[in-house]
């Protein structure tokens, strides 16, 4: 491997959270600006810094020292995303760009030097090319990223470009201070050993410093010598396969609605497979004309095809009112983007036509249209102590929410679980050999043996045999969904066994044993 | 007179003699049926027909409990309006809830929506609906048939080809004030086809580690 095929461009942008706030903002370059993180002041202007305000400062010393400050929170979304657009125009000119934060990004220095005639003329053209939107740019170029980095932090205003021979990286990290590792572990740790610049460090033997640091101290021995690497993936551009449809004047009956999202809906699938993806889960948002936004993510078993986009759009549209339902006021504007695509080779259908279970799903998502959204749907096992509350049905197409079956619920009745469990619990009477009704005491002791029950208005059962009470207590902290009741197992004179529940003296029958 | 007959495309009457074989097949075919646990065996013998209705009475778990063999097998099943079906004691019997379908409050779709269910589902639970016509009920043993599903009917249906019935039920395990349910023991009747003559009558333990 030649030297050459190592060789890293770094490009920089100072200040770059201030640059991507301002823009932000609208702001203009006369405020001074201080950025904030966790209390204390994460990146600030020039004017700012120019008045005593520095990074890692409180918020009141800051504004103390500078008493004009514009104080404003840190948003690394936001930062990420305005660097993006940086990003983009750098790519124009060279491919391969790896962000290394925002603000600072890292492209091999080979191929742009050999396209534009050497390494001094592409940090030019990268320059002359982000000078209209980025006030100032500055370039190093080294045999690691990591020296390249610091070659470009070590640039003047004047001379924005700075290029370490090959070969010279090594000497040109030597006597830089051990704090350039920006790692908060070691460097003290570094220094206490007497290390005080990077070249003291890259002298160790490098598996000396791997028996003592192990991974960390590896990658910083690797950095301090000018040996990293460029890794992590390349940035890739991100292809927007959204579609929005607006309607103009606005509909407001759903086949006219599907029928105008139809085209759109193939096109958005269309330019995802060209792509070489599937889209697996997208989001639907209505506009309606008085405003009203309505936002809904889809799911789909496999993926979605055009019909499936606009099955989804009809049910969104139709709400679980079935078929004959529409949208509650005229809708003007209708955007589905995919929330989740996947390589289209993990989706190829088997040689031998379509399985089973497609043809399942295709069945089910008529049925779904025909019933309303929320009346076809899978179902799964949640966690919970009371049994009604331990079913979970996921209406079809929607995605399946994370149970907390396994963790353990106090009151859980043993084994065998009831084959009928009442969504809503039937009333029932239960009284004791003189007629009196059988209470629980806070203690959790009855006041008499349970002799017979009655649901509603049917005839009286007597009871031959019970168990109980066992007692569910459920957030007891929270005086709003606090829950507290007894329950018991009890068999009537006809064999049926049942599962009763005693909660603010008032029986009901939870579950039915038939 | 003759013009009822003409009307009826070709297609549709190779349709119906192929349904009228198969169905006539299908009492002759052992492996013509869901498989069932090994616990069935004695009240229903050689399994559950398929394209056939069941009618179950006085017993829930009865239902899960032939369902769930088939399920095991990756037959996907279906319930239809039983919104009071205990889903721990499905999985409890082995049926695979990742390809269990839940159909609620059909309303007045219910005979579609037992159809479309009918055609890609292999068993279906359902409650019947609280009037079922004589055409209705044979349209859908024809839809069933020509599907080869079977549908698990939880009360009483009209034209059922099988019955089930729920004679008596005892339990172990609970006592007068302590234990818990524990081992079931069902008499059971059954009525196979439309033969005459005594039900055929067994008795089934279910202990208490069956359903988890």
């Amino acid at each position: 491997m030649s030297v050459s095929n190592s060789r890293v461009i770094v490009v920089w942008v100072p200040d770059w959270p201030i640059v991507a706030a301002r823009r932000n903002l609208e702001l203009t370059d006369d405020v001074p600006i201080a950025l904030i993180d966790r209390g204390t002041v994460f990146a600030c202007s020039s004017l700012a810094r120019a008045a005593g305000v520095r990074r890692g400062l409180a918020v009141r010393e800051a504004q103390l020292r500078c008493p004009e400050l514009l104080v404003t929170p840190y948003d690394a979304q936001a930062d990420a995303r305005a660097f993006e657009h940086v990003v983009a125009m750098i790519e124009e000119l060279v491919p391969g760009v790896r962000i290394l934060r925002p603000g600072l990004c890292a492209i091999r220095a080979r191929g742009p030097a050999r396209f534009y005639g050497g390494e001094q003329q592409a940090a030019a053209t990268i320059r002359q090319a982000l000078s209209e939107s980025v006030a100032s740019v500055r370039i190093g170029i080294a045999d690691s990223p990591f020296g390249a980095e610091q070659a470009a932090l070590r640039t003047q205003e004047s001379a924005a470009v700075r290029i370490i021979d090959p070969g010279t990286t090594q000497s040109f990290l030597a006597p830089l201070p051990i704090s350039t590792l920006n790692d908060a572990a070691l460097v003290p740790v570094l220094r206490r050993l007497g290390l005080h610049v990077l070249g003291d460090f890259a002298a160790l033997d490098r598996t000396a410093v791997g028996v003592r640091f192990a991974e960390a101290g590896l990658r910083a021995h690797a950095r301090a010598s000018g040996t990293d690497r460029l890794s992590g993936a390349e940035h890739a551009p991100e292809a927007d396969f959204g579609v929005d449809v607006a309607f103009e004047p606005a509909l407001d009956r759903v086949d006219q609605i599907a029928f105008g999202v139809r085209a759109a809906a193939e096109s958005m699938i269309e330019r995802l497979a060209h792509a070489g993806l599937v889209c697996t889960a997208l989001r639907v948002t209505v506009t309606s004309e008085s405003g009203d936004r309505g936002e809904r993510s889809w799911s789909h078993p496999h993926h979605f095809s055009a019909a499936d986009v606009v099955d989804r759009v009809r049910w969104q549209l139709q709400g679980s009112g079935g078929a004959a339902a529409g949208p509650s006021a005229p809708v003007e504007r209708i955007e589905i983007a995919p929330s989740r695509v996947d390589a289209s080779t993990n989706h190829e259908a088997g040689l031998w036509g379509t399985s089973l279970d497609e043809r399942v799903h295709h069945a089910l998502a008529r049925l779904s249209s025909l019933l309303g959204h929320g009346a076809v749907s899978t179902p799964s096992l949640g966690g919970g102590r009371f049994l009604a509350e331990r079913r979970v049905l996921v209406p079809w197409g929607d995605e399946t929410p994370k149970t907390q079956r396994a963790l353990p619920w106090p009151g859980s009745i043993p084994p065998p679980a009831p084959a009928t469990v009442f969504s809503a619990p039937r009333p029932a009477e239960v009284r004791g050999a003189l007629g009196e009704p059988v209470d629980v005491d806070a203690r959790g002791t009855t006041n008499t043996a349970p002799v017979w029950m009655a649901f509603d208005q049917a005839p009286p059962l007597t009871i031959s045999a019970w168990a109980g009470p066992w007692p569910v207590h459920q957030r007891w902290w929270d005086a709003d969904t606090r829950r507290s009741a007894a329950r018991f197992q009890m068999i009537d004179s006809t064999g049926m066994a049942w599962l009763l529940i005693l909660e603010d003296h008032t029986w009901a029958a939870e579950a039915r044993y038939d | 007179m003759n013009s009822v007959a003409v009307v009826e495309s070709p297609a549709s009457v190779r349709q119906a003699l192929q349904a009228r074989i198969s169905s006539m097949q299908s009492t002759r075919l052992d492996d013509d049926a869901f498989p069932l646990l090994p616990m069935m065996r004695g009240v229903l013998g050689r399994g559950l027909r398929r394209g056939t209705v069941y009618s179950l009475t006085g017993a829930t778990s009865l239902a899960l409990a032939l369902v769930a063999a088939a399920s095991q097998q990756g037959e996907w099943c279906g319930v239809l309006d039983v919104p009071d079906l205990g889903l721990e004691a499905a999985a409890g019997w082995g049926i695979d809830l990742d390809r269990l379908v839940w159909v609620s409050d059909p309303g007045e779709r219910w005979m579609s929506t037992v159809g479309a269910m009918a055609d890609v589902l292999g068993l279906v639970i359902v409650r019947p609906p609280t009037r079922v016509s004589a055409s209705e009920s044979s349209r859908l043993s024809a839809r069933l048939r020509q599907a080869r599903s079977t549908m698990l009917v939880l009360g009483d249906w009209p034209q059922s080809e099988s019955e089930i019935r729920v004679v008596s039920s005892s339990w172990t395990g609970l006592g007068d004030g302590h234990g818990h349910l524990a081992d079931r023991r069902l008499d059971v009747e059954v009525r196979q086809g439309q033969r005459s003559g005594a039900p055929r009558r067994s008795q089934l333990r279910i202990p208490a580690g069956t359903i988890l």
